[in-house]
């Protein structure tokens, strides 16, 4: 087991949002986190990367324990080595070319020489596709340039993980297909996911498992297969088959 | 014109212009690296939100933007010394238009630092940046950038409001033009005169702003 958090718990304003969820990923799982908005998907995915802070909450990671809400900075730092993150709006440096993107977090955050870093970065933006560009700045590339790049940036330190927050939610819709087959080719290398999303696709074809959230629970979780085709729960179904009707 | 005029004129240019360059010029460069020194930090503070300072930052922006500019260069030139703080004119007035200035710079850096998207910030932290280098890196060259025009203002209302310094006896430009005019009476022609000579200045600086700008670009043109 990769990742486990237990009980997490988060509110904001008086407001719970995450009612004490559960999760576990194995390594090279690729989990889809489902549900409608609102259902607490992305402040999960945020709380497990300490971009906010939850509650209560237990975390194991690689068989080490933090807790959720007292973590230091340097348990955090330790923690995100082993992660990525990729936002939905990108969050690229803008005043950074392409390859500055990718290179500073080497140089700066992980203290690697320069020209291996250039050497890394390089390769990274390879897998993405977006080698040919390492002089751009990110204004002047499209959405789905932009999401490539910032997932490379994530890849460059050879995460054991990476996590997705909706990473098409922002782009148009001819351009969400090219960062989709990025990421399908990360799961087929064996790249462990932890993707919040709307794609149905890409959760019923590419995740392993999925984990589906309302109102701040999870409501069901289980293999991508089972939880498509034979949804346990009445909620789960309701809210496949509004999806699906919305295709139509 | 007659020609006393002109003569007035003409033997004026040079010294009002000597005093343009050799006080007043530097008078504006030292008060607004004062000014900017100030603002930064001020601004930085509140932008990292530091409990306390914060508070004092606030305080200092309130009393400095809610008083009259020539009301503070008297206060500390005629007032303090009551207090047994005699400090010389030039150096008052230096530290007069730094703090002055740099209260309304500092909400310029502030509100330029707040535009940098924050997600920028928690990007830099996913890729296990410092803070510090969050800020060096990523932050501050994108706030200066959104800055500049703000502090290119700044420095040519400088420019101008040094003139005030002739108020509490710093002999400058504006000063050195009322000192010839109280010799040969020519109110008109005299500070005409002066009027075009800040006019350069702030045109020079208008060009050097123009510059800096397009030298900043925009990080790829699309802004």
């Amino acid at each position: 087991m990769m990742l486990e958090v237990k009980n997490v718990h988060k509110s904001f304003h008086g407001r719970e949002v995450l009612k004490g969820i559960d999760l576990t990923v194995d390594k090279g799982d690729v989990v889809a986190i489902l549900g409608p908005s609102g259902s607490g998907k992305t402040t999960l995915l945020r709380c497990i990367n300490y971009l906010e802070r939850a509650e209560q909450g237990e975390l194991i990671f690689d068989g080490e324990h933090f807790d959720m809400r007292l973590a230091s900075k340097a348990d955090v730092t330790r923690m995100r080595k082993k992660t990525a993150f990729v936002f939905q709006n990108y969050n690229l440096f803008l005043n950074k070319t392409v390859l500055q993107n990718v290179t500073l977090g080497l140089t700066a955050g992980s203290r690697m020489k320069r020209d291996e870093a250039r050497t890394v970065a390089i390769q990274a933006l390879e897998r993405v596709g977006m080698a040919d560009r390492l002089e751009s700045y990110p204004s002047q590339l499209s959405g789905g340039q932009q999401q490539r790049v910032a997932i490379a940036r994530g890849l460059a330190s050879n995460p054991e993980i990476i996590y997705f927050d909706e990473p098409t939610s922002a782009l148009d819709p001819e351009l969400i297909g090219e960062v989709l087959s990025v990421m399908r080719q990360l799961a087929e290398e064996g790249m462990t996911m932890l993707v919040v999303t709307h794609e149905m696709d890409f959760a019923r074809n590419v995740s392993s498992k999925v984990l589906f959230m309302e109102d701040g629970k999870v409501i069901e979780s289980g293999p991508s297969k089972e939880f498509f085709a034979n949804p346990k729960e009445e909620r789960s179904r309701a809210f496949i088959n509004t999806i699906l009707a919305d295709r139509r | 014109m007659n020609e006393r005029l002109w003569g007035i004129l003409i033997d004026a240019f040079p010294k009002l212009l000597m005093y343009g360059i050799e006080v007043t010029v530097p008078l504006t460069i030292l008060s607004f690296a004062l000014a900017l020194i100030i603002s930064v930090i001020v601004a930085l503070i509140q932008y990292a939100d530091v409990k306390v300072l914060r508070q004092i930052c606030r305080f200092y922006i309130w009393i400095v933007r809610g008083t009259p500019l020539l009301v503070q260069l008297y206060l500390v030139f005629y007032g303090l010394p009551s207090l047994g703080i005699v400090l010389d004119a030039f150096p008052t007035a230096v530290l007069v238009f730094g703090l002055n200035e740099g209260a309304y710079m500092a909400e310029s850096v502030r509100g330029a630092l707040e535009a940098v998207p924050k997600g920028q910030v928690e990007a830099g932290y996913c890729v296990r940046m410092s803070y510090l280098q969050i800020m060096v890196h990523i932050v501050l060259p994108q706030a200066f950038r959104i800055a500049f025009p703000a502090l290119s203002n700044s420095l040519i209302s400088m420019v101008k409001g040094t003139s005030l310094a002739a108020s509490i006896t710093v002999m400058e430009m504006f000063r050195q033009a009322q000192v010839i005019n109280g010799r040969v009476y020519e109110s008109l022609g005299l500070y005409s005169e002066v009027a075009l000579i800040y006019l350069m200045f702030c045109t020079i600086l208008t060009a050097l702003q123009h510059w800096g700008e397009k030298k900043l670009g925009s990080y790829g043109g699309v802004k």
